[in-house]
């Protein structure tokens, strides 16, 4: 539909620059300009959107971008409060900020916590996925019920969730210590240990994101046709050398952007931190998101460029490897 | 030009204040012209077990004002200073009046988000306040603030769980540790609750020692002197003894329910959860189980943090005659009184320990002479940030990942980033 119409315009342009263009022979329009003429009606069509994302995406990465080379913090910005009126008193630094952050232990501390809390939860939650999967897609028992009953946890809001785990997790009075207790095993501090906070936090986001790969991983099962399982088990391969060979070459397209979807969301999952440890104890379970967080509105006064340069950082690094990653994808000879 | 504007708006909003209240104190608010009228939004940071009679309290104005409409939100504690800077910030949904923690009074008006009270309604008999108190409304020579309510901290004790173990009620660390393993050999119960997730419960520990976090005269960071890892090193051995427990987290509602269940024989608190401490099954049939002490002291000397609260107006409020008005009545002698009576908070106002209620209120009894020797602490713009640093290095040392001295040293080195002009 939409190339018909396309093609229509081009032919109605065309005609229309002709004879536009007359009485000036041998000057050919310009490229910008024939681009304009020909998918004018395009570009109209996605005005709004280009519109509308340009307002809420663009300028605060662009108003982001600018921040983090300055000094703005809560006290130098622009206020207008009652008869206070306040004005901008930050200035540019250059790329100060960055240089403060990029050589100070706590950025690296953070970078490489977060990578090993990504890492962990997109490989945990993506060979449970896969292995749950795996089970429901054959005819069972009761099959449609597991597979509600796995999905619950994508359908509960996340920091109720989250909440839920909190309680679970109290040392003293929470249900898992208690089952502990009831097996005569000490109580495990759950969120007041670095290393067993750090376990709990990535249990719970493995929880949460078991579902999405379960779906997913359904559904890329599905897709994969019957025969090539019969042919294999005529040819005599065993299930794992039909699951080698023939399901997980199957699932690769399905497999390869789920991970990279996940390792983003898993890279800035700041509820789950935020609100299970707020980054705690002292700063252990603490990723990038939410210390840039912590700059912005925790500290006092609040540091916005700081902040800023954070999420500037923090995207950088994300689109390095995503790029990096499609790479490695199309060598494989994926088509992403 | 523009403070010339403010000034005369605030000589009219004086003027039509005056008018509205002038001559009888207690007055309904006059009925002719210049009478006060519209919204209050105020914001009460106090917590579940205070805030019913908070909101009554405060409903209580609508009767002396009948114009006046008290919009009245409990916003909780850890929440309430984001919440109040993303509003007065960003100059949406900000409160008329804030309940503001003594060490935020600084920070927001350093901020310009607080209207200065100097010559209004708000300050009513200001020689009637503790001067502690009053200290920590000041900022750059301007009163920001009036004070609310005045605490320290104070160890909160069990009565019948130290009898039954035969131990006298700790004065110092080390009494409250050779307590403890009593206490754990008679009942198998802990001594201590140690909050080792708020920064806050490091001071009795650390002005015990004879430190300070700054010295604010000589523009000088004093934490990371040895007083600073002696206090740390005070608080692991506690823990590490197991005379004390601790959590990393939700330290407020573990203690207070580790010790009204009995868990725990003794804890550091303030008059803030005296009231949710009796309704704990320890103490709800025999208020009389509840015991408060000084806080122990350390090697050198007692000393516990001074807090509080205090009322502040947002300098962007639209109806700012009436904040003020508002303020006056919830720091007035009679709220105060009030308070004490139905929550055993500790006035601000001296003239309020001559009535005979709030004299014979046995936590005020307490707490008075408590809070007269409390430490203050650097009414700074920065001294609320003063306590994340804390906080990071109290876990780590608590969880021995760091020894006293690198903990201290951690927390020094943060304050210098902190505070340019300190050495």
């Amino acid at each position: 539909m939409a190339v018909e119409t396309g093609q229509s315009v081009v032919k109605a342009a065309d005609v229309q620059s002709i004879r536009g263009r007359g009485h000036r022979p041998g000057k050919k329009p310009g490229r910008l300009r024939r681009t304009l003429t020909t998918h004018w009606y395009a570009w109209a069509m996605v005005a709004p959107v280009v519109t509308v994302i340009g307002v809420i995406v663009g300028y605060p990465l662009v108003r982001g971008l600018y921040l983090s080379t300055t000094n703005a913090n809560e006290a130098n910005v622009e206020r207008h409060i009652g008869v206070n009126d306040i004005p901008a008193t930050y200035e540019s630094v250059g790329l100060d900020n960055y240089q403060a952050i990029l050589s100070d232990g706590v950025f690296w501390d953070r970078l490489s916590w977060t990578v090993v809390w990504t890492v962990s939860c997109v490989a945990l939650s993506f060979t449970l996925g896969l292995a749950l999967a795996t089970m429901l897609n054959r005819k069972l028992a009761g099959r449609s019920f597991y597979r509600m009953a796995l999905i619950l946890p994508w359908a509960v809001p996340a920091f109720v969730s989250v909440f839920t785990w909190r309680l679970l997790f109290n040392e003293k009075k929470g249900l898992l210590n208690k089952i502990l207790e009831g097996g005569g095993i000490d109580a495990i501090p759950w969120l007041n240990d670095p290393t067993w906070a750090k376990i709990s936090v990535i249990t719970v986001n493995v929880w949460l994101g078991v579902p999405f790969m379960l779906v997913a991983m359904l559904g890329g099962l599905q897709s994969i046709p019957g025969e090539l399982y019969e042919a294999a088990e005529m040819d005599g391969a065993n299930a794992w050398q039909r699951f080698r060979h023939i399901t997980l070459p199957g699932l690769r397209t399905v497999a390869s952007t789920v991970i990279l979807i996940s390792g983003i969301w898993t890279f800035n999952m700041f509820p789950v931190i935020f609100l299970l440890t707020r980054g705690g104890p002292g700063d252990a379970t603490e990723i990038l998101v939410t210390y840039a967080y912590r700059l912005s509105f925790v500290v006092s006064p609040r540091d916005f460029a700081g902040s800023a340069a954070w999420g500037v950082l923090i995207l950088a690094l994300l689109s390095i490897i995503a790029v990096a990653y499609r790479r490695a994808l199309r060598k494989q000879g994926e088509v992403w | 030009m523009r403070r010339g504007i403010a000034a005369t708006g605030l000589i009219a909003a004086l003027a039509m204040t005056a008018a509205a209240c002038g001559g009888d104190d207690e007055g309904s608010g006059g009925s002719k012209g210049g009478k006060l009228s519209g919204t209050v939004t105020f914001w009460d940071t106090s917590n579940d077990a205070e805030k019913g009679a908070y909101q009554k309290i405060a409903k209580g104005f609508e009767k002396l004002h009948p114009d006046v409409k008290v919009n009245y939100v409990n916003v909780p504690f850890g929440e309430a200073n984001a919440k109040f800077k993303n509003a007065a910030g960003g100059n949406s949904g900000a409160p008329d009046v804030m309940r503001t923690e003594v060490a935020w009074t600084q920070d927001f008006a350093s901020l310009g988000y607080l209207a200065p009270l100097d010559d209004t309604v708000a300050l009513d008999k200001a020689d009637d306040y503790l001067p502690q108190a009053a200290a920590s409304t000041k900022f750059k020579g301007k009163t920001y603030a009036a004070p609310q309510t005045i605490d320290t901290l104070a160890l909160f004790y069990n009565k019948k769980m130290l009898k039954a173990a035969g131990v006298e009620v700790p004065t110092s660390f080390d009494e409250v540790k050779s307590a403890a393993k009593k206490i754990k050999s008679k009942s198998g119960k802990t001594g201590l609750y140690l909050r080792g997730d708020d920064p806050y419960y490091y001071l009795p520990y650390l002005y015990g020692e004879g430190g300070d976090l700054l010295d604010t005269k000589a523009k000088k960071v004093t934490v990371d002197e040895p007083e600073g890892a002696k206090a740390f090193s005070v608080m692991k051995d506690l823990v590490d003894s197991k005379a004390a427990v601790t959590d990393a987290s939700d330290g407020y509602n573990n203690q207070l329910n580790a010790f009204k269940d009995g868990d725990v024989a003794m804890a550091l608190d303030g008059p803030w959860s005296i009231e949710g401490a009796l309704q704990g099954k320890q103490f709800k049939s025999d208020k009389d189980n509840l015991g408060v002490a000084p806080a122990p002291a350390g090697s050198k000397r007692q000393g516990a943090p001074q807090g509080g609260w205090n009322l502040a107006a947002y300098a962007g409020s639209g109806n700012l005659d009436a904040a003020y008005e508002f303020i006056k009545y919830m720091s007035s002698a009679k709220v105060q009184q009030q308070t004490t009576e139905e929550l055993s908070l500790l006035p601000t106002r001296t003239s309020v320990y001559d009535v005979k209620s709030v004299k014979d209120n046995q936590m005020v009894q307490f707490f008075k002479p408590a809070v007269a020797k409390s430490v203050q602490r650097p009414w700074i713009p920065e001294a609320n940030a003063l306590f994340e640093p804390i906080r990071l290095q109290l876990e780590k040392v608590l969880s021995g990942k760091s020894s006293p001295e690198k903990g201290a040293e951690g927390i020094g080195d943060a304050y210098r980033k902190l505070l340019k002009d300190y050495k």
